[in-house]
């Protein structure tokens, strides 16, 4: 384990599921710290790689480098215990629990000996952390239910930061939010950049959004990397003529079989 | 508003406290026998075993379940205990645990069947409840007598009627402190509210479920040996679906989402309250059986259309 190796690195991993070939020879590095922005058409193999990545999918050839040691992720439980963690779109927090409850679900802090929570505490720090973080919520007592979609999923991705992971998967957080929500998002997750805790893949639809955050662009199409470039040698018109020829290409090769 | 009051609003169970303050003044304004303490005493006496019953099914409801068959073991957890200290020959204390035992033994089998087998607890309790109802008229026979009738020991397990309500409020008591205060009760409202994602979390959802069916169960075992008591009879047909309509009705007045995820157990209790000066008040006013339960009907829909209304302005904030 060094301080300059990548945070996850992917090598040649392919995947079929019968005979449909989901990922091919993909390849793909993400530097401590950085935001990797992964965009590409739906079916593209988004999905199938941050399952691969959470250990819920085992690739049938290549391997995974994890801070400069090759693993096998076994499970989604194993890949958690190496930090690696992931924050998907049906959001797992419970709606009907505050805020900080949801914070500390599974690492509640006790009364030891006695069975009790220790409520006020939990309040107090996640109050701070969320501060810290700069995510805006009236009060941490509020239920999850009555937040916002872009509250509640900054609320999920701190948390996740809070388990200590150190690999972040964000599938498609901004999806389904109003500019406003979004902003809530994106601010936390520059803020997440600056501290350089957590390194982050982040799968968006929407380019603008990705460009402003991400460090590096990458376009899956048909199951392997076809675009590899850092956001500063790269634009928003790139990205929209690269998709739309992507677009083209493969309804004309559609048409022509 | 005032500060006080706007904290009172936000508590789930205030709304339906206002219906049972409102009601309890309607009553006491109308039939002056409604405040006197033997009146209060019927009161409780009612609410007591449907408080016990409801404080096992909020639980149930809030990780997402429920259990019709509570009704049942309340009739034949002291069945079991006659049996253990009449016919086996042990003591009276070690009859009520036996009972209580296999009360809990209902509930695992209630709650390994929903949950390993994945047969929907409406079914699974359905089910149960027909069974033991069958067995209880088929080997249970005619009522006897509670033991050691005017001993000490009888008092305190529920023929004192002020030591039954010590009983209820206690329970409702713990098994609210339970739901707020422990992991139990965060892992309860997680398994109902987001079964996948606390699942995800880390919470282990079966057993949460199982142990919800045991202590749901258990509770219903409780409130019937301590209304045996009471009453100083034991009866095959005590308790029964009637006793679960109640304790389940009295959880969803006070709150209780039938969806899981949310409720409160004092909100049941005070539903248990709404349900008794009801039934009590209407006695009093000396309305016919056969129209009484037309007025209580529609008065139970009444009191949750207020209940909901209000709920739902609270929500809104305009309240």
């Amino acid at each position: 384990m060094t301080d300059t190796a990548p945070a996850i690195q992917i090598e040649h991993v392919s995947k079929r599921f019968g005979p449909v070939v989901a990922l091919r020879d993909v390849n793909l590095t993400l530097p401590k710290g950085e935001v990797l922005g992964l965009i590409g058409d739906n079916g593209a193999g988004k999905s199938t790689l941050i399952k691969i990545v959470t250990g819920f999918h085992q690739p049938d050839e290549g391997r995974i480098v994890v801070d400069g040691v090759e693993v096998r992720l076994r499970s989604v439980s194993h890949a958690r215990s190496l930090g690696i963690e992931t924050v998907y779109q049906d959001l797992a927090l419970i709606p009907g629990l505050s805020v900080y409850h949801n914070m500390f679900l599974k690492r509640e802090l006790l009364l030891s000996p006695l069975p009790f929570l220790r409520n006020g505490e939990m309040k107090r720090r996640a109050r701070q952390y969320l501060n810290e973080m700069g995510v805006a919520i009236t009060s941490v007592d509020t239920e999850v239910a009555k937040l916002s979609g872009g509250q509640r999923q900054a609320i999920a991705i701190a948390r996740a930061v809070y388990s200590r992971a150190r690999v972040l998967l964000l599938d498609e957080p901004l999806a389904a939010m109003g500019a406003r929500e979004g902003r809530l998002v994106l601010d936390l997750i520059h803020n997440l950049k600056q501290r350089r805790e957590v390194s982050i893949v982040m799968i968006a639809h929407n380019y603008a959004q990705v460009l402003e955050v991400a460090d590096r662009i990458n376009l899956l199409r048909h199951g392997t990397i076809s675009f590899d470039k850092p956001v500063s040698e790269t634009s928003l018109e790139e990205l929209t003529d690269v998709m739309v020829e992507e677009y083209r290409r493969s309804h004309v090769a559609v048409a022509h079989t | 508003m005032s500060r006080v009051a706007s904290a009172f609003v936000q508590v789930r169970w205030a709304s339906i406290l206002v219906v049972a303050v409102a009601l309890g003044a309607y009553f006491a304004f109308t039939s002056p026998a409604f405040l006197t303490s033997s009146n209060l005493l019927t009161i409780a006496g009612f609410l007591c075993a449907t408080a016990i019953v409801a404080s096992g099914e909020v639980m149930l409801m809030i990780c997402g379940e429920i259990d019709l068959s509570p009704g049942m073991v309340f009739a034949l957890a002291p069945f079991v205990m006659y049996f253990v200290y009449n016919d086996v020959g042990l003591p009276l204390w070690i009859g009520i645990i036996a009972g209580l035992l296999v009360s809990a033994a209902v509930g695992l089998v209630n709650g390994l069947v929903t949950v390993v087998l994945r047969v929907p607890s409406f079914v699974t309790t359905l089910g149960m409840s027909f069974l033991l109802a069958g067995l209880s008229l088929t080997f249970l026979g005619f009522p006897v007598p509670t033991p050691q009738e005017g001993t000490r020991f009888a008092d305190v397990m529920g023929h004192s009627q002020v030591a039954e309500l010590i009983w209820a409020l206690g329970v409702v008591a713990v098994v609210q402190i339970g739901l707020s205060y422990t992991r139990w009760g965060l892992y309860t409202i997680s398994t109902g509210g987001n079964l996948l994602g606390a699942a995800e979390a880390g919470v282990n959802v079966a057993r949460i479920k199982v142990a919800n069916f045991m202590m749901c169960s258990v509770l219903g075992g409780l409130a019937g040996t301590l209304e045996a008591f009471r009453i100083s009879s034991i009866d095959a047909t005590a308790g029964g679906y009637d006793k679960m309509f109640q304790a389940v009705s009295a959880a969803v007045i006070g709150g209780t989402a039938l969806a899981g995820g949310s409720g409160t157990v004092i909100g049941a209790l005070i539903g248990a309250i709404v349900l008794s000066v009801l039934s009590d008040g209407f006695t009093l006013q000396g309305i016919e059986a056969k129209t009484f339960n037309v007025i209580l009907g529609a008065a139970i829909l009444v009191a949750m259309i207020v209940n909901v209304t209000l709920q739902r302005r609270r929500q809104q904030g305009a309240l």
